[in-house]
């Protein structure tokens, strides 16, 4: 009990003694803050759900749910199925289990691809400035300025469909706020007396990019990525849905939508089931990033 | 979404030196003119990386070499890349965007036939969002943190995070299939097509026009329903958006006194804040409407509605990468025009930014 009593302590310090310090403190106030706004944990608690069932998909789930059964196809929610069979006899819930791997897939390789460049490019525009960032930013509007969908279909077009090449045509139409958002840190602190330090002492301009700039662009980048997590989602699942995601037998839920579209009069649970499942996660990812958001940047809660 | 941290930034930035109308009309040409040579040349790259060989999509496989060779210079495709881009260009501009492999004729006529259906769909979906959604945002706004903000607040929530075409889909098994409210799939009963004749495309128009109140009955019995459902993103959008625009203006200084000097409260909220909110939310209508433009190919392909987005899923499929890459320009033209005609309207209407 005084243990924990120290560490709240040695969290709730006047003055932090330590770098170290410091930054558990500012996450710890965070996290109190966070933790006051329902909306924002009933968020957390649908994430780090998804996360859950994705590692745990081996354990908790009977079936791969790629081979088919088709004796039991078609089977009505049971005690057995508890979300029913699809129309080659697969587990939906298993199918449901193992596609939360795909969403997590595809929404971290997006992340992955999206911030970096979102960062490098808007960091130097706003360090820079001048002509770089005239170039750049118009570069960045262009790339705000695109239809999403339609272009990542024509990427698609190209590219043929898959997962991967709709994650890299998502990933096209996604960067740009990115940029935006880091240009903006950028900008206000460019001038600021700790850049201005870190350049007399011979910092190098890549250097204080990396080390000065870009860690402050982190905490608007992570609730941008966090409320633009559930429009990735959306745009995957509607690419699959449009067959030009996930291929069969992927169990990806927009694709899963799609191949049970045929069944939804008579056997409703094949395409209504990873609906659900698509709405839930994106409805807790925007929960999350409102939450996020609340916390990181009171004033421009929209 | 993304376009409306961009307006605001570039409205951010001319604030240091209020410039005239005049050279933020220019401003936002200039910015036009370089979005779509942007658009025209990503889709030109798309169709040049295309593993299609453009002669032979003409000529066909069992062509002579020389016919080859004629069509291979006819189509430029021996000059610089750059020379082929501005080719690219200069067709676009006459309206020229090839021709489609799939219904044999040139694209443009194709997506001018789509286009109304299409259009008449996001229309009616941005009117119900706009009917909705604004009312629904003032009332949260003034009830901010009780139920009816609660309430509208989680139905925009809902609305921004459901997959759209499983929605459809949900909405036909309801209110279709089980409770027969409304007319299923496509734009017209088989038994009403072709009465009419399509002077604007515009079905419910057309019908009107042409005092067919059977077919308008009809025709708006099968639109009702994927207008509803695109229509709920953009109510929760909007919603939203006016929502916060409101809790904005609801808190400035001049609301107090207008309070204090004994304004009745609906005037002071319709007559002051609202009036402040309306300039806000041309830019947020005509981000929905854009958005709705390019949003309705889902919907369409739940509704087997025929317009451009499911010529351009169809032609997808049938490899037309003409009609494919025509789709794509046409509605990212409208999307990238809207986006900046919102834009410059309000910088006419909203004298701060002036």
């Amino acid at each position: 009990m005084s243990g924990l009593g120290n560490i709240r302590g040695w969290l709730l310090a006047e003055v932090p003694k330590s770098k170290w310090q410091a930054r558990g403190q500012r996450f710890y106030i965070g996290w109190l803050a966070f933790r006051a706004n329902p909306v924002a944990m009933a968020g957390l608690i649908i994430v780090a759900g998804l996360v859950l069932v994705a590692l745990l998909a081996p354990w908790i789930t009977a079936s791969d749910g790629l081979e088919p059964d088709l004796p039991n196809r078609l089977q009505p929610p049971s005690a057995e199925h508890w979300f029913g069979t699809d129309q080659l006899g697969r587990d939906i819930y298993d199918r449901i289990i193992w596609g939360s791997r795909i969403t997590l897939y595809i929404v971290g390789l997006v992340a992955i691809i999206v911030v970096p460049i979102g960062l490098v490019i808007g960091t130097i525009a706003g360090y820079v400035g001048g002509l770089v960032d005239s170039v750049l930013m118009r570069l960045t509007d262009i790339f705000l300025a695109f239809p999403r969908l339609i272009l990542a279909m024509a990427f698609v077009a190209v590219l043929g469909p898959g997962l991967e090449n709709a994650v890299l045509a998502i990933a096209l139409t996604t960067w740009s706020p990115f940029a935006r958002i880091a240009r903006a840190e950028a900008l206000t602190i460019r001038n600021s007396e700790f850049i201005l330090a870190a350049q007399v002492q011979g910092v190098s301009t890549v250097g204080i990019l990396t080390r000065h700039v870009t860690p402050l662009c982190l905490s608007s980048v992570i609730v941008r990525l966090t409320l633009d997590m559930a429009g990735i989602i959306l745009t995957a699942a509607g690419l699959g849905f449009l067959g030009l995601g996930a291929q069969p037998p992927t169990p990806e839920w927009g694709a899963m939508i799609s191949l049970g579209r045929q069944y939804l009069i008579d056997q409703w649970w094949v395409p209504t089931v990873p609906g659900i499942a698509i709405l839930v996660v994106s409805l807790g990812f925007n929960l999350l990033g409102d939450g996020l958001r609340d916390v990181f940047d009171p004033k421009s809660g929209a | 979404m993304g376009l409306t941290s961009a307006s605001s930034g570039q409205t951010a930035g001319s604030g240091l030196a209020p410039p005239s109308v005049l050279v933020s009309i220019i401003g936002v040409m200039v910015s036009l003119t370089l979005t779509f040579i942007g658009l025209t040349a990503i889709t030109f790259v798309i169709s040049r990386v295309m593993p299609v060989d453009p002669v032979l999509a003409i000529v066909g496989d069992r062509a002579s070499d020389e016919v080859y060779q004629q069509v291979y210079l006819q189509l430029g495709l021996d000059k610089p890349i750059y020379i082929q881009y501005l080719r690219y260009l200069g067709q676009l501009a006459e309206g020229d965007l090839g021709t489609s492999i799939m219904t044999a004729q040139p694209v443009i006529d194709d997506i001018l036939r789509f286009f109304p259906a299409t259009l008449e769909l996001a229309t009616v979906a941005t009117l119900l969002g706009i009917f909705v959604g604004v009312p629904a945002g003032v009332f949260a706004a003034v009830h901010q943190g009780r139920w009816p903000d609660h309430i509208v607040r989680v139905v925009a929530l809902l609305g921004y995070s459901a997959p759209i075409f499983w929605l459809g889909l949900v909405a036909l098994l309801i209110f279709y299939a089980n409770l027969g409210w409304v007319a299923g799939p496509g734009r017209l009963d088989v038994f009403y097509d072709g009465i009419v004749e399509p002077k604007s495309g515009i079905l419910l128009l057309d019908a009107a026009l042409a005092d067919e109140w059977d077919i308008f009955h009809n025709a708006l019995s099968h639109l009702i329903l994927p207008a509803s459902i695109l229509g709920t993103f953009a109510l929760a959008y909007i919603a939203r958006m006016t929502r916060s625009f409101m809790l904005d203006q609801l808190s400035q200084e001049y609301i107090l006194t207008a309070r204090v000097k004994g304004i009745p409260e609906r005037q002071v909220i319709w007559r002051h804040a609202f009036r402040n909110v309306l300039v806000q939310l041309i830019t947020i209508i005509g981000l929905t409407y854009a958005s709705l433009l390019e949003g309705s190919v889902l919907t369409e392909t739940v509704f087997s509605w025929p317009g451009i987005g499911q010529y351009i899923t169809h032609s997808l499929f049938n490899n037309d990468m003409n009609a494919v890459l025509g789709g794509t320009i046409v509605v990212g033209v409208c999307f990238v025009g809207i986006n900046m005609l919102s834009d410059l309207l309000y910088r006419l209407v909203d004298p701060r930014v002036r």
